[in-house]
């Protein structure tokens, strides 16, 4: 799997809608395999083009079931879909119970669908740190529509916003009045806001306190005013599902939106300006601890902030300075 | 940055077989032992559960077993496992189920067999000395 030639023709297999080379590749980059950089670096030129929604809210809100009225719809109207869905790694084992696929099995038949589940492996943010080029790796299988799953996002993971071109996120009734709906984070990022369980009591409440956040909060004018729509994803009738057809409209209409108004430009360069500053940070950080590991420096910088001769501020710029001027020659041409 | 490959391991129950918890317990298991587990959960077909096995990418699908369908079952999983050229993945299988069917379920093709009363260690070192060797 490592030489230039096997990831080539990975990429062509992944460019013809492989799914098991797509699904061998997303691991890679998952593990940050050496030869993530190379692949990824292939498969760029030919991502770029589906419409990314994202779908963020609390833990059990319906995000899951949401999702697979979505791609039901989607592909009803000829679209080939695929969702990446990220759940929560264990701070302690590091291990992951993924448990989204369980809600989106009406589609286990459907070759039009791919559907991958992502451990966040203790990236804060709400996704995982290789969701951007996992995204990238479902694009280029030529994927018109991408739906990615925040893990139970709270009030500040907001990551998807960098990702995603329309951020939907789901609240219930119940999740707190009107001031909870002013603060800043979650609430904010959303281009839409789904009420979903809205025949649950408070439902009346919840809307009209959504609502009169909305009211307060400034729009410039030709900006998009986020649409509240209420859902009820599950119910033991089918016909009291409520909702779908609204929030599908919704999403459509903020799609148009996003090209009309040329926002998209704004979205997809934030897009790629986010995953310049991640792969940097990394890099730098790598290259750093490279120069360091085997010398002992990096205990005995540690030993010295805890003697108190010194603190962490001094010892990265001491590091930093060091480094930078001899970091080319470390680098070496070598990644990873 | 990352040192050591994650495993991932799909977790399911095949056919109407409503017993569940056996699955959850191994599922709460394997997370603890630092493995990514993708759980499916019940009444999935042979096909739904290799498609999944594709998509996710994993190197474990271990299927859980109550209700006498285990040779029913296991050639229908082990043939939509080569349809797919997954040679590489591992298939265990756990539950409860007649010790005689257990060298049975293995001519099948099931990798290694855990039945009720198994304990916990085994399984998990079976499983760390085992995916390396067929990936």
């Amino acid at each position: 799997m490592k030489s230039e030639k096997t990831i080539n023709g990975m990429i062509l297999k992944i460019l013809s809608g492989d799914r098991r080379m797509a699904a061998r590749l997303i691991t890679l980059v998952e593990d940050e395999a050496e030869e993530n950089h190379e692949a990824m670096k292939q498969i760029y030129p030919y991502t770029g083009k589906a419409a990314i929604i994202g779908i963020t809210g609390s833990a059990g809100s319906g995000k899951s079931c949401l999702i697979d009225h979505l791609i039901r719809k989607f592909r009803q109207q000829g679209k080939t879909v695929g969702v990446v869905v990220v759940d929560p790694s264990s701070p302690f084992s590091g291990g992951a119970f993924l448990g989204d696929r369980i809600r989106l099995q009406s589609h286990s038949s459907d070759d039009g669908v791919y559907i991958r589940s992502m451990a966040s492996r203790g990236y804060l943010g709400g996704l995982a740190r290789a969701t951007h080029d996992v995204i990238r790796i479902i694009e280029a299988m030529g994927r018109d529509i991408v739906i990615v799953e925040t893990l139970g996002a709270g009030q500040d993971e907001i990551d998807v916003i960098h990702i995603a071109q329309t951020c939907v996120l789901v609240t219930t009734p119940g999740m707190g009045d009107e001031i909870q709906a002013l603060k800043a984070g979650l609430m904010e990022i959303a281009d839409i806001i789904v009420l979903n369980k809205a025949d649950l009591d408070g439902a009346n409440t919840c809307i009209k306190n959504l609502q009169a956040s909305l009211s307060v909060t400034s729009f410039k004018e030709g900006e998009w005013v986020p649409q509240v729509i209420l859902t009820v994803a599950v119910a033991s009738k089918p016909e009291d599902i409520q909702g779908i057809d609204e929030l599908v409209a919704g999403i459509l209409k903020h799609q148009e939106y996003l090209h009309t108004s040329s926002a998209i430009e704004r979205v997809r360069f934030e897009r790629v300006e986010q995953e310049l500053g991640l792969i940097f940070k990394d890099e730098l950080q790598k290259i750093i601890f490279k120069g360091l590991k085997g010398t002992g420096k990096k205990k005995k910088y540690i030993k010295s902030i805890l003697e108190g001769k010194g603190d962490p501020y001094s010892v990265v710029e001491e590091i930093l300075s060091s480094c930078l001027i001899t970091g080319g020659e470390k680098r070496n041409g070598k990644t990873g | 940055m990352d040192k050591e490959r994650k495993i991932k391991i799909l977790i399911t129950k095949v056919g109407l077989d409503g017993h569940d918890r056996g699955a959850k317990v191994v599922s709460s298991l394997f997370k603890e032992a630092g493995m990514e587990v993708i759980y499916l959960g019940m009444y999935q077909t042979p096909e739904a559960i290799i498609k999944a096995a594709v998509d996710e990418d994993v190197d474990v699908i271990g299927v859980s077993y109550l209700s006498g369908e285990h040779l029913i079952f296991t050639p229908k999983i082990v043939e939509e496992m080569k349809k797919n050229n997954l040679d590489d993945v591992l298939l265990i299988a756990g539950g409860t189920f007649p010790v005689e069917d257990i060298p049975v379920m293995k001519e099948m093709g099931i990798d290694e067999v855990f039945g009720a009363g198994s304990l916990t260690e085994p399984i998990i070192q079976y499983i760390h000395e085992h995916v390396r060797e067929k990936r």
